[in-house]
């Protein structure tokens, strides 16, 4: 059914990402998919990272800490942007592409009124790209 | 087992730097939360602190309109004329210390790690950092300044080649149209330039080197250490916002005034304050558009397309003007700036006030108040660069297109005064009256299809207004988030609108004028600023590796 998974992870909410990598690695596991973890930052020091090198470093880690967790082995993925908040949407969909993902979970929040103005990354990633988006409301 | 995945993603290692040893976490003081629906994400208390005290200068302008022009209008002469010996020693500095960074072993180390990549090519890099530079300027002054020089205020005491009566005195030509050339081009060649590049170079050495946040305070680690996390680096930061939003402000005012004189000039356009709200309302709602499409979909392109209507701008002068003359024009202004550019330059002994105290010092100060602002967005944009490639392009290149354009503009201008001075429409908007918002506007009038490349003119005009916002509100919203770049994109909707309301407050209650004097003397403490910053870099680079 699936055969390659991405999981688009922000490193500063590693903590409301538990309930979308345990339904991501369950999936996983059912269909023998491949788990790519995929995090976007910027060239600029940010909280997460001093440099993009270390920001690619703790993503690594990250996938690695889950994959033990979970028991699924899960790739790591960084993307540089130039101007992250601008550029995530966009980043995203050509990740999927890039790494041949068929199917993508990602965390997002419930709806509300900025959505018509800013949809959510999910809700775009759902409009704008051909393959299965899997949106799991927190 | 996790395994970086293969082709994009960030391309290579960025090889070694001296990553500062700090605890500060970037965004540790920030404030995280919800207006309504909208996310906010912002640095406590550097942006209550700027936004509130932009609100209360504007207040203090309108409410005291009086008292408050008096008093800046008191200021801004009193600052150029008792302090111009040292904003010209500082640029002095500057320039000297870029020179000397380029020819030294630093100039090896890379921003961003030995094994960084840049992040735009050339064209993009230098299209940005030259529309955010002064892209504005060159309009409004490439004109006015070589002919005012040449025939006003002469600058080393040359004298000028019209007499009292307006009759040509033909001995002083010669060496006049040569001043009026070096003069403007010593304002807009390596000193403003050295400037920007003092500061983008500190920004993008702490940030991208030394793992500090984008913001102002991070370049004074070497000086104060972890004090700059506290009030120190504060005051750095908001000075810094209160700099760039209010010359952002003032350059709307201004420039919806000469888009409002350009549009009246051809079309007949009334020149009043509501055709003025109206452009700044048009001016400020494309800056959002490009400021939501981001720094490459905005920013970078306007940049870009800018440069190229400027280039064909330039291109259709040098051809419909007299090109042989404005090649030699070229030639003559550059080896005149060479030898001139030790004597204008000396701070003491001169008498040349008028030209040294009202166009050198006011222009300096108002590069240095400037410098937060173009020098955070060329540290922005510049990462993957060597010290030795950023220190010449932003200082040889820009400098080189300067000497040309005002080759181009200014050289037609004065062929167009000298050569036929009872008609010329420069002579009447510039020497006769001094009209600076006509000044191009009536040198096209003396070249063929004037009305096309009129508008071509005040199209330039707004969109380096439009590149000038958009890349400012990335800038203040940046700082004010405390070195975030992925603050919530409503912030920056914030600050581009609360800049088009800020000029569009201050043009129709008046104090524009004060405003601009305020932006001024903020030059003089950022000049002290920016020597740390030299000595910061110094300190920065010993400790690269090469």
């Amino acid at each position: 059914m699936f055969k390659e998974i991405m999981i688009p992870v922000d490193l500063r909410h590693t903590s409301r990402l538990a309930k979308t990598t345990t339904i991501a690695a369950d999936m996983a596991r059912k269909y023998g998919a491949r788990m790519t973890y995929v995090g976007v930052t910027g060239p600029e020091p940010s909280e997460i990272a001093h440099t993009p090198e270390e920001y690619r470093e703790k993503l690594a880690q990250f996938a690695a800490s889950e994959s033990a967790m979970h028991g699924v082995e899960g790739r790591a993925h960084a993307i540089l942007a130039n101007d992250p908040s601008i550029d995530l949407d966009r980043k995203l969909t050509e990740a999927a592409t890039e790494i041949g993902a068929d199917l993508v979970i990602m965390a997002t929040h419930v709806p509300n009124v900025s959505d018509y103005i800013w949809a959510s990354h999910g809700g775009h990633l759902a409009n704008h790209s051909k393959i299965s988006v899997f949106l799991i409301r927190d | 087992m996790a395994e970086p995945a293969e082709g994009q993603g960030i391309p290579t290692p960025d090889g070694a730097t001296q990553i500062i040893d700090t605890d500060y976490e970037i965004g540790q003081d920030n404030l995280e939360g919800k207006l309504g629906p909208l996310g906010f994400d912002i640095h406590n208390p550097v942006f209550m602190v700027s936004a509130l005290s932009v609100m209360a200068f504007v207040f203090y302008a309108l409410a005291l309109p009086e008292q408050a022009g008096a008093l800046f209008g008191w200021l801004r002469p009193w600052l150029t004329s008792t302090f111009d010996w040292f904003f010209m020693s500082a640029a002095n500095i500057f320039v000297l210390f870029c020179l000397f960074l380029i020819v030294s072993p630093w100039g090896k180390v890379r921003l961003g790690g030995k094994e960084a990549t840049p992040d735009f090519t050339y064209i993009g890099w230098f299209a940005m950092l030259f529309a955010a530079g002064m892209g504005i300027g060159l309009m409004f002054f490439g004109v006015l300044e070589p002919v005012y020089h040449m025939a006003v205020d002469s600058p080393l005491g040359t004298p000028s080649p019209f007499d009292a009566n307006g009759n040509l005195i033909p001995e002083n030509v010669a060496r006049a149209k040569e001043m009026g050339l070096a003069a403007t081009i010593y304002h807009w060649g390596l000193h403003p330039w050295a400037i920007y590049a003092v500061v983008a170079l500190a920004l993008a050495l702490f940030s991208y080197n030394k793992g500090l946040p984008l913001t102002m305070r991070s370049a004074f680690y070497p000086l104060f250490g972890e004090r700059i996390w506290g009030w120190t680096g504060h005051v750095i930061d908001i000075l810094a916002v209160f700099a760039t939003l209010f010359g952002l402000a003032t350059s709307l005012g201004f420039g919806a005034q000469q888009a409002n004189a350009g549009l009246s000039h051809v079309f007949g356009v009334p020149n009043s304050i509501t055709v003025q709200v109206i452009l700044i309302t048009v001016i400020t709602g494309v800056a959002l558009f490009s400021v939501l499409r981001g720094l490459d979909g905005g920013v970078k392109l306007l940049s870009e397309i800018n440069m190229g209507i400027a280039s064909l701008l330039l291109l259709f002068v040098l051809i419909a003007g007299p090109t042989l003359a404005i090649a030699t024009d070229f030639g003559k202004g550059l080896v005149a700036y060479v030898k001139d550019v030790i004597p204008l330059s000396n701070p003491i002994g001169r008498t040349d006030d008028a030209y040294r105290d009202g166009w050198t010092a006011f222009y300096w100060a108002w590069w240095i108040s400037w410098s937060p602002f173009v020098g955070m967005f060329i540290a922005r944009v510049s990462r993957g660069r060597t010290v030795r490639e950023f220190i010449t392009c932003v200082l040889v290149i820009p400098s080189l297109v300067c000497v040309l354009w005002m080759a181009v503009f200014g050289g037609v201008a004065i062929d167009q005064v000298l050569s036929n001075p009872a008609t010329s429409a420069v002579k009447a908007q510039v020497i006769d009256n001094y009209n600076p918002p006509l000044s191009l506007f009536a040198m096209l009038e003396g070249l063929p299809l004037s009305s096309i490349t009129s508008v071509i003119a005040i199209v330039l005009v707004i969109v380096f207004f439009v590149t000038s916002s958009d890349s400012g509100s990335l800038v203040i919203d940046t700082i004010t988030a405390g070195g975030k770049v992925d603050a919530p994109v409503p912030q920056r909707v914030f600050w581009a609108t609360f800049e088009g309301a800020v000029a569009i407050v201050l043009l129709v209650g008046g104090g524009l004028s004060a405003l601009q004097a305020m932006v001024i003397s903020t030059g003089l403490p950022f000049t002290l600023v920016l020597l740390v910053m030299c000595w910061a870099i110094i300190k920065g680079l010993r400790s690269e590796p090469r």
